[in-house]
């Protein structure tokens, strides 16, 4: 086996607050990058498809570790809570199963204690395994930013913590559905910081699956990645509202939107099922890479979204 | 490039050291403090070999700065045995042949303590769940399961029996 050269040279530097963060993205654009847990920038740096000068770690901060969850605004992760914490939260496991589900199919047990939410997403990885929980449970992303932007979407609010830069600091919100732009790519902009990811409360009796299928039982990246949430909704036609997230099928994560119409439209059973998974299909286009050729990708994302159909209208006990 | 200067407690020893940034801790187990237990696999955070516990935790030292663990306490292969005796587990591992080439085996022993540290009467789907990101390739997984059981058994005797005195 070939060695693998160490990490090249760079400056360490532990922030005290989020805006000695942003002073260093300001100062150093490109050359400085974000350290949470590490487990893909470690890997990129040794593979030199980055060489970061400056490597800001910004994980011990209060504000980026914390999980919160309050009956009215929802749960707030801290971007760089890990994938262990998360999946171990007790209110992640009471009202977002689905997302303990996601964040404890990464890696293994070890690269848990290290990976992070805000990691896992704002690498911007089609395959991201948070991502279709992500979608489904109607996330957003918090960045911290130095000014007003310029942006879609943006809702930046005044920042009620300690100030030591611009003036301007701020958060804004992205939605989870419309983060992702292209492989690696997001909705974050130059000099921002992913703070944390917000999911507001979720339905009632709502019940989720993440099904992922990798080359093996576990701890590789997905070949096919699918979440599915169903709740009651007397507002639907069917009686019931299905979201429906993709990972690792597309250039980015995404929704099936024609297959969760398909659902609200038409009464639940595997009649319907079979449909929404041919629109699930539809919905992807993926590649032929080193898991999987697109064509078997195609197969088991109609097959995985059908057995996440299946599973979640069982258990949401009719 | 900067050095830091960190404190770190290494195997309950606390100690003072000048680290660059770009070292990892595993370069610096290995390289500066001779802690050759802990072994150089992949440097990509999938084999597991260097894993090592940080406050009480299994990580991949691989993927971890040195300047990191400041202020915090690691525990390597080299840890686990005490007073020149080996831990229950790492008797088991003996016991069952559990070893063969034994270059995974450090790591695996430190995930399998940790696992027994938070979840001392595991099942066997969650001790090989808890070994996924250790690979071995060339004893097998199923003498490593068997130890592993084995030394959680033999907790529970030993438990029991400070129990019942």
């Amino acid at each position: 086996m070939l060695s693998r050269p160490g990490l090249p040279s760079f400056d360490y530097v532990r922030v005290s607050d989020r805006n000695e963060a942003l002073l260093l993205l300001k100062e150093h654009g490109e050359a400085a990058r974000l350290l949470m847990g590490g487990t893909d920038l470690f890997v990129r740096m040794r593979d030199g498809l980055i060489c970061p000068r400056t490597v800001v770690d910004v994980k011990h901060l209060p504000v980026m570790r914390s999980i919160a969850y309050d009956e009215q605004a929802g749960l707030t992760v801290g971007a760089a809570a890990t994938m262990n914490q998360v999946a171990c939260h007790p209110d992640v496991q009471g009202h977002y199963p689905l997302l303990a589900e996601a964040a404890e199919s990464v890696a293994s047990y070890q690269l848990r204690n290290r990976a992070t939410l805000g990691g896992n997403l704002c690498n911007g990885s089609p395959a991201a395994d948070t991502a279709p929980a992500a979608l489904v449970l109607g996330g957003r992303i918090v960045l911290y930013g130095p000014g007003p932007s310029t942006g879609p979407s943006v809702v930046r609010r005044e920042d009620q913590g300690q100030r030591t830069g611009s003036e301007q600091s701020g958060e804004r919100e992205v939605p989870v559905d419309g983060f992702f732009l292209g492989p690696g790519q997001t909705a974050i902009e130059a000099g921002e910081l992913m703070t944390a990811i917000r999911f507001p409360i979720p339905p009632a009796d709502a019940v989720g699956r993440y099904l992922k299928l990798g080359r093996n039982k576990a701890g590789d990246l997905a070949i096919a990645g699918v979440a599915v949430y169903g709740f009651p909704d007397s507002a639907a036609a069917s009686g019931y509202r299905f979201r429906i997230g993709l990972a690792s099928v597309a250039p980015v994560p995404l929704r099936a939107w024609d297959a969760e119409k398909v659902l609200a439209e038409n009464a639940p059973g595997e009649e319907t099922f079979a449909l929404a998974a041919q629109k699930t299909l539809e919905a992807a286009s993926p590649i032929d890479d080193v898991r999987a050729s697109a064509a078997y990708r195609e197969a088991m994302v109609r097959n995985l979204t059908l057995r996440g159909l299946r599973d979640v209208w069982a258990r949401l006990g009719v | 490039m900067a050095t830091h200067t960190i404190t770190v407690t290494v195997n309950g020893s606390q100690e003072h050291l000048m680290v660059p940034s770009n070292m990892t801790l595993l370069q610096m187990l290995r390289e500066k403090m001779a802690l050759t237990g802990t072994k150089n696999g992949c440097e990509a955070g999938e084999c597991g070999a260097c894993t090592v516990l940080v406050d009480g935790e299994p990580v991949n030292s691989c993927m971890m700065l040195a300047v990191e663990v400041d202020g915090r306490a690691v525990t390597t292969v080299e840890g686990l045995a005490h007073g020149g005796r080996l831990s229950p587990l790492q008797e088991a591992f003996a016991e069952h042949n559990a070893v063969q080439c034994g270059f995974c085996t450090p790591g695996v022993l430190i995930s399998a303590h940790a696992l027994l540290e938070r979840n001392p009467h595991p099942t066997e789907e969650e001790i090989r769940a808890a070994l996924v990101g250790n690979l071995c390739r060339c004893t097998g997984y199923l003498r490593i399961i068997q130890a592993v059981q084995t030394a959680a058994e033999h907790s529970t005797l030993s438990l029991s029996r400070e129990g019942s005195t």
